[in-house]
C-alpha cells in the first residue's frame, strides 16, 4: 500500500517540480523586457546601442542625469509636478464624491441603487474619443486649455465610476448587524462612520485611491490634447522626448523607469485588492 | 373580514398625509449623498457626448469656420465609405480580438501555473505583475526602441547570439508588434482575474472528482472550466473596452502609420491635425456605438456575478 503510495508521489512530484520551474521561467520571461530597461538606463549611451547586448558594460548615471535636465535638456520637473497635482487632486476628489455615494448605495441605500450603480459603469464604458472634441472646444472657448485644473475635472470624472463601484463593493462588506447594535447603543451617525465604517473599509478605500492614482498618472490622450507647455504631464514629457538626434535609449530607459516609479509602488502596494478593483468589485 | 381592511384603509390617508412630508424628506436625505456624484458625472461625461452627436450632423472644418453648415448624415456616410476609415474601423476589431484573446489564453496558462504551491511562488507572481504596472507610454517606447530596434533592440541581440536573422519588427509587422506589446501589458490583468477565479473553486467539488478517479485534464474540462467561464468572459469584456479605446500604443509605436490606425487615434488625428470636426464627431460617435454592443454583453455578465455574489453575502 505504502509501495504503491510511494512509485505513484514520485512522478507527481517530479512534475510538480517542473511546473513550477516553467512558472519561475514565465516570470522571468515577463519581466525580462523591464529587466533590461534598468539595466540600459545604467549604460552609457554608447553602450546601451550595441549589438550584440553589451550585459556587462560599466554602470553609470549618464542617463538619469541627461533626464533630470542636468544634460542641459528640457527640465522634467514641471511635468511630474503637474503629473502628482493632476492624479493626486483628481483621486481626493474621487474620494469625496464616491465615498457619500457609496454610502447611498451600500449602507443604506437608496430605491432602484441597482440601477445607479449601473449607470456609473456605463459611464465608463463611452469611450474617450467620443466626448474629446466638445471638451477640446469648450476648454479653447473658455481659456481652459493648458490648465491642469480642467485635467483633474476630466481625472475624476474618468475615474468616479470605478471608485463608486469598489467602494460599494468594500463599504458592502461592512456587517449591517454591527452598525445597528452601534445604532442601539447610542451612537451617532459621524460616530458610526468614524469608530465602525471606516476601520473595516479603510484597506478597501486605500486600494482604491491607489487605483485611481494610477490611471490618473497613466493618461496620455486627454493630457496630449488638452494640454501644451504650462500644464505638460509626465507621459506627454515622455512622448517628446525622443526627439533630439543621436543616441538616447539609456535616457529613455531612464526615464520610462522614473515615471513608472510611483506606478510600480502604488500597483505592488495595492497588490491584494488589484484584482477586485480592476473588475469592478465582480471578483474578489 | 370586511370590516376589518376597510377600517385600516380608511385610516391610512390621514396617516400616510401626517407622514409623507417626513418620508420624503427622508428619502431625499438617503439620496443627498448620491447626489454630487451623479450630477457630476452627468454634466462631464453625457454632455460633451450629446455635443459630440450634435456636432456629427454638421460640415465643420476648425480652420473654416464660416463654413460650418447642416449636413445630416452625410459625415457618417462618407465614415463609412472612405477607405481610410474602413480600414481604421476594422484595425480597431483586430487590434482588439487578437490582443483581448492571446492575453486570455496565455492569462489562463499563467494563472493554472501559480495556482498551484511552489517555491517562491509570490516573487513569479510580483514578477507577472510587474508589466501591467508600467506606465503604458512608457511600455510602448520601451518595445519601440528598446526591444524592436533593428540595429540595437534586444530582441535582434538575442537573435544574433543564436545566428537569426535581423528583422526590422514594427516595418514588417507593424500591427503585430503593437499587438505583441499590449499583450505583454495585458496579459497580467487577464491572469490575475482567472487566478481568483481558480482560487473562488469549490475544493471539496475537486477532491471527489479525484477520489471518483477523473485525471487533471477531466477536472479541467469538466469543473475548472465551466467555473472559470464567468471570470473568462469578464476579463474578455473589461480588457476588450480598454483595448479598444487604446492611444498609447498605436500613438507611440506607429503614429498610426502602417495600416495600424484605429478608431481612437483616427478619431484625434482627424480633429487635431485635420481640424475636421464634423468628421471626428462621426466617427467618434461610431466608436460609442461599437462600444456600447460590447458594454450590453460587459454590463450582463457583471451583473450576473454581481447579484451571485450578492445572493452568497
Amino acid at each position: 500500500m505504502s509501495a504503491t503510495a510511494a512509485v505513484r508521489e514520485r512522478p507527481r512530484r517530479t512534475r510538480g517540480a517542473g511546473l513550477g520551474l516553467l512558472a519561475w521561467l514565465a516570470g522571468i520571461l515577463f519581466f525580462l523586457p523591464i529587466a533590461w530597461m534598468a539595466l540600459t538606463s545604467f549604460h552609457s549611451e554608447e553602450d546601451a546601442a550595441t549589438n550584440p547586448p553589451s550585459f556587462g558594460a560599466a554602470l553609470t548615471l549618464d542617463g538619469y542625469r541627461e533626464f533630470f535636465g542636468t544634460g542641459g535638456g528640457a527640465s522634467p520637473w514641471p511635468s511630474l509636478i503637474n503629473s502628482t497635482v493632476a492624479s493626486l487632486v483628481s483621486t481626493l476628489c474621487v474620494l469625496l464624491l464616491a465615498l457619500p455615494a457609496a454610502y447611498a448605495l451600500s449602507i443604506r441605500p437608496v430605491k432602484k441603487w441597482t440601477d445607479v450603480l449601473f449607470f456609473f459603469l456605463s459611464t465608463k464604458m463611452l469611450p474617450v474619443v467620443a466626448g474629446l472634441l466638445p471638451i477640446y472646444l469648450f476648454a479653447k472657448n473658455t481659456d481652459m486649455l493648458d490648465n491642469i485644473w480642467l485635467l483633474v475635472i476630466l481625472y475624476t470624472s474618468m475615474n468616479l465610476p470605478i471608485a463608486v463601484w469598489m467602494m460599494q463593493s468594500f463599504l458592502s462588506e461592512v456587517p449591517v448587524a454591527i452598525i445597528e447594535a452601534a445604532r442601539v447603543d447610542g451612537a451617532r451617525l459621524p460616530t458610526v462612520l468614524t469608530r465602525v465604517v471606516a476601520p473595516i473599509a479603510l484597506p478597501g478605500i486605500a486600494a482604491t485611491a491607489l487605483i485611481c492614482f494610477i490611471f490618473s498618472w497613466n493618461e496620455l490622450l486627454f493630457a496630449r490634447v488638452l494640454t501644451g507647455v504650462v500644464a505638460e504631464t509626465a507621459p506627454v514629457f515622455l512622448t517628446g522626448f525622443i526627439t533630439s538626434q543621436g543616441l538616447f535609449l539609456a535616457k529613455v530607459c531612464a526615464a520610462s523607469l522614473v515615471i513608472s516609479l510611483p506606478v510600480l509602488a502604488a500597483g505592488f502596494a495595492a497588490q491584494d485588492k488589484l484584482v477586485q478593483g480592476l473588475s469592478l468589485g465582480a471578483v474578489k | 373580514m370586511t370590516a376589518t381592511t376597510t377600517a385600516p384603509t380608511a385610516a391610512a390617508p390621514s396617516v400616510r398625509a401626517v407622514k409623507r412630508p417626513s418620508n420624503r424628506m427622508r428619502a431625499w436625505a438617503t439620496r443627498a449623498p448620491l447626489l454630487p456624484a451623479l450630477i457630476f458625472m452627468i454634466a462631464v461625461t453625457q454632455l460633451p457626448f450629446v455635443a459630440t452627436l450634435v456636432i456629427s450632423f454638421f460640415d465643420w472644418n476648425a480652420l473654416y469656420p464660416n463654413a460650418r453648415r447642416f449636413t445630416g448624415f452625410a459625415n457618417y456616410t462618407e465614415v463609412l465609405t472612405d477607405a481610410d476609415l474602413r480600414q481604421s474601423v476594422w484595425t480597431t476589431i483586430l487590434l482588439t480580438a487578437a490582443v483581448v484573446l492571446a492575453s486570455l489564453v496565455l492569462g489562463l496558462a499563467l494563472a493554472l501555473l501559480l495556482d498551484r504551491r511552489f517555491r517562491g511562488r509570490g516573487i513569479v507572481r510580483t514578477l507577472l505583475i510587474a508589466p501591467f504596472l508600467v506606465v503604458p507610454v512608457a511600455a510602448a517606447l520601451l518595445w519601440k526602441h528598446v526591444l524592436y530596434n533593428p540595429e540595437y533592440g534586444l530582441l535582434n541581440g538575442l537573435l544574433h547570439y543564436v545566428g537569426g536573422p535581423q528583422p526590422d519588427w514594427i516595418s514588417n509587422t507593424p500591427l503585430l508588434a503593437v499587438e505583441a506589446s499590449l499583450v505583454w501589458q495585458w496579459t497580467p490583468f487577464m491572469m490575475l482575474i482567472l487566478l481568483a477565479g481558480l482560487q473562488s473553486r469549490d475544493q471539496q467539488q475537486i477532491e471527489a472528482a479525484k477520489v471518483d478517479g477523473a485525471n487533471d485534464w477531466q477536472v479541467f474540462r469538466h469543473l475548472t472550466l465551466p467555473h472559470l467561464r464567468r471570470y473568462l468572459e469578464l476579463g474578455a469584456l473589461l480588457g476588450s473596452i480598454y483595448i479598444v479605446q487604446n492611444f498609447d500604443a498605436v500613438f507611440t509605436i506607429t503614429s498610426g502609420g502602417l495600416g495600424t490606425a484605429n478608431l481612437p487615434y483616427t478619431v484625434y488625428q482627424s480633429f487635431y491635425q485635420a481640424h475636421e470636426n464634423g468628421l471626428a464627431s462621426a466617427a467618434g460617435v461610431l466608436v460609442v456605438i461599437g462600444s456600447i454592443i460590447i458594454a450590453t454583453f460587459a454590463l450582463r455578465v457583471v451583473s450576473s456575478l454581481f447579484r451571485e455574489e450578492a445572493s452568497r453575502a
